[in-house]
């Protein structure tokens, strides 16, 4: 039977963004997580540390995200742990956001001046204390205009697990053209979902950007 | 007893050898002024005091903490040793008054009002009291430098190093930093400088040093070594004009 | 129950992965030419003609905003409902071609930026025609410049080619689930197939390095 795409199917597909939003999230705290280690690990003193990240970024910024997702998918039950798709989903965008986290946010401490290390290092503060009162402060504020611009990248990401069944946005779309078979109408209100959530996202990022550097000059 | 005691202390960056075996002394209450050359090893010198960079042979004993090449107890060493650098390395995301509250919170362990209580104090020693909540970025090259100083007097050292601390000032506010200096001799402190103002040098510091090619090449009371100065490479420094 | 690491069945089919492992060497190669020639063009066209300036930003916008995947779906699914039939290849080509032009669009624009106007002015002064003074003063010097970030966006854009499997492309990612389905060795399957994706992305940043080098042969310095 071949349905019309009429409101309950545009509800349908706008709803499902929801998924889109909570993959984001998952991705956004459990990658932050795991890509802040990452980042500290990356300029750590110890070199086995060092490798250990900057392998682990290589790998996920050369691999595609639909390789990360099969790899975490049938390793993930390998390990004998049987998760629902969205779980699997949400660990493998986790993966993919922490290498890019990791690798933009090892940039931005490393773009501390050293003279605050050696400063804060004078005055007797141990490792620990300098990373959190000295170093990491500073490097947050230039951390927020680039992580902001990543998010856009993840949500658009997410559209990627669709193939395992996660109902989010593009699946969504999917199902409604399978029904109605009018991919057209239906991917443009896809994408045109996908582009109220992103495009905000870019202007605030954009805008952070700007006013960082009108920061520094003044 | 000495406050700073350096023996036979060898530094190398690499295969270029920096200091080349240093010995010096230093007493509780004197004022040393480090001149010579630019590429001379003294910033070097007062890094390693400071335990900042690490060195291959010797032994520095400063305040009764005791720095060999294991690096071993530098923390300790550091609450007693202040070091201001050329650039003033204030922390941009904290007012005045919090870049001198820092270290005596975190790593003296002061309470907030007793690490408030010495940030007015070295501010009032400064001549910056009404500076304590101003944002680093609005203070002037002179202002800055004189914060960096209460930051550090903030931890009561025992001993202070200074690497050239009115090298990036403008001329006209190289004055009220010098003059903080000599205010912090008057008191008493021990100190250590490394100076391109030879005036200063000459009226404030007990003692001063040459250094040449990372050895002390000569040294003695300051008045005597600027009048008198007995080796030819010191002469020709003086007279040089060059840095 | 240990699992077991079997990676002979999956080799065994390497001529099904070397054929994928081709057309996408093939796809990509396509749509990173035709993309980054898009994007130069575009770039060059918004600075020169004001009127193009509001219609290629919305390009731009539109592009970087939605996913690529969704963007497949319109012109592979989408435009035959308008009467643009196309092989999935061709529509991978397309779609592949119009995304990177709108990023590169956006690189190639902020290198334009960069150049001086008083680099403009000297050029013109000896006595150089508008043509050669665009083509040697302007686009050189900025294309040498956001060349790092091109090649970054081209490797991006290799990757993100294996979502044509969403369309039964055979191309690497797309043999990958040939070979599962056959071999029963999922988890081996997508180890070699990661192995061969990052061997290629480790390639084509060498190729690219070197092309850099050759195009750009001036020292360039970042600003
Ligand atoms: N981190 C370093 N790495 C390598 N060489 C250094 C480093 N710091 C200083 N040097 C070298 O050590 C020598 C002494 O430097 P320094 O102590 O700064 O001299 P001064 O302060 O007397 O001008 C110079 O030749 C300088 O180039
Ligand atoms: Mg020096």
């Amino acid at each position: 039977m071949i349905r019309e795409f009429g409101t309950s199917e545009l509800w349908f597909v706008v709803s499902s963004a929801r998924w889109t939003l909570a993959l984001t999230l998952i991705a956004l705290g459990l990658g932050g997580v795991l890509g802040f280690v990452i980042a500290l690990a990356r300029v750590s003193r110890l070199a086995p540390l060092r490798w250990l990240a900057a392998g682990w970024i290589g790998l996920v910024q050369g691999v595609p995200v639909l390789m990360l997702l099969f790899l975490s998918y049938y390793g993930l039950s390998l390990a004998g742990l049987d998760l629902p798709p969205l779980v699997a989903a949400g660990i493998s965008l986790s993966f993919y956001a922490s290498g890019f986290l990791g690798e933009i946010w090892r940039g931005c401490i490393q773009s501390v001046p050293w003279q605050q290390w050696e400063a804060s290092a004078a005055l007797a503060l141990s490792r620990a204390q300098q990373y959190r009162y000295v170093v990491l402060p500073q490097a947050v504020r230039i951390a927020v205009p680039p992580t902001v611009g990543f998010i856009v990248q993840l949500v658009k990401n997410t559209s990627i697990v669709s193939i395992i069944g996660v109902v989010e946005l593009a699946r969504a779309g999917h199902l409604v053209n399978n029904a109605t078979f009018q991919p057209m109408r239906v991917f443009c209100v896809v994408a045109l979902v996908y582009f109220c959530i992103c495009w905000p996202i870019s202007l605030a990022a954009r805008w952070l950007e700007r006013r960082m550097h009108v920061g520094r000059a003044g | 007893m000495s406050v700073v005691r350096v023996e036979g202390v060898r530094k190398s960056y690499g295969a270029l050898e920096v200091l080349k075996g240093v010995s010096m002394q230093v007493e509780r209450g004197e004022v040393v002024a480090i001149i010579g050359r630019s590429g001379s090893g003294k910033s070097t010198l007062l890094r390693c005091l400071n335990g900042l960079e690490p060195i291959q042979a010797g032994r520095i004993e400063v305040a009764g903490h005791t720095l060999d090449s294991s690096g071993k107890g530098l923390r300790d060493l550091r609450k007693d040793v202040g070091i201001v650098f050329q650039s003033y390395n204030l922390f941009p995301h904290l007012k005045v008054g919090e870049n001198i509250m820092l270290a005596p919170r975190v790593v003296l362990g002061c309470s907030r009002a007793e690490a408030r209580a010495r940030a007015e104090q070295t501010l009032a020693q400064v001549g910056l009291a009404e500076k304590i909540e101003a944002w680093p970025d609005n203070l002037s090259g002179g202002q800055a430098q004189r914060v960096a100083i209460a930051r550090s007097l903030a931890m009561q050292p025992k001993v202070m190093l200074f690497d050239e601390v009115t090298s990036a000032l403008d001329p006209e506010l190289t004055g009220e930093v010098l003059a903080t200096l000599e205010g912090l001799a008057q008191a008493g402190m021990t100190m250590l400088l490394v100076t391109h103002e030879m005036a200063f040098a000459r009226r404030v510091a007990h003692r001063t040093v040459f250094m040449h090619q990372g050895l002390l090449h000569e040294e003695g009371p300051s008045e005597a070594l600027f009048s008198a100065p007995r080796t030819a490479e010191l002469r020709q420094f003086l007279s040089g004009g060059l840095k | 129950m240990a699992f077991e690491f079997q990676f002979q069945p999956v080799l065994a089919q390497s001529e099904v992965l070397l054929d994928g492992l081709y057309l996408t060497l093939e796809l990509a190669g396509t749509g990173i030419v035709l993309g980054g020639l898009l994007g130069t063009l575009l770039a060059v066209l918004r600075g020169v003609v004001p009127a193009l300036r509001w219609p290629i930003g919305v390009y731009v916008e539109v592009v970087r905003n939605t996913p690529f995947l969704v963007q497949l779906f319109i012109v592979y699914l989408g435009l035959p409902e308008a009467g643009l039939r196309m092989s999935a290849e061709q529509a991978a080509v397309i779609t592949m071609t119009l995304n990177l032009g709108a990023y590169a669009t956006e690189i190639v624009r902020a290198g334009l930026e960069s150049v001086h106007k008083s680099q403009i002015e000297a050029g013109l002064s000896l006595a150089l025609t508008r043509w050669q003074v665009f083509r040697h003063v302007v686009l050189g010097p900025a294309l040498a410049r956001v060349w790092p970030s091109l090649s970054s966006q081209f490797v991006l854009m290799l990757l993100s080619s294996s979502v044509f499997s969403f369309i039964s492309v055979q191309e690497l990612s797309g043999a990958a689930s040939n070979v599962e389905q056959d071999t029963f060795r999922s988890f081996e399957t997508y180890i070699v197939i990661t192995v061969l994706y990052l061997a290629m992305a480790m390639a084509l940043r060498v190729v690219l390095a070197v092309l850099g080098r050759v195009m750009f042969a001036a020292p360039v310095r970042a600003r």
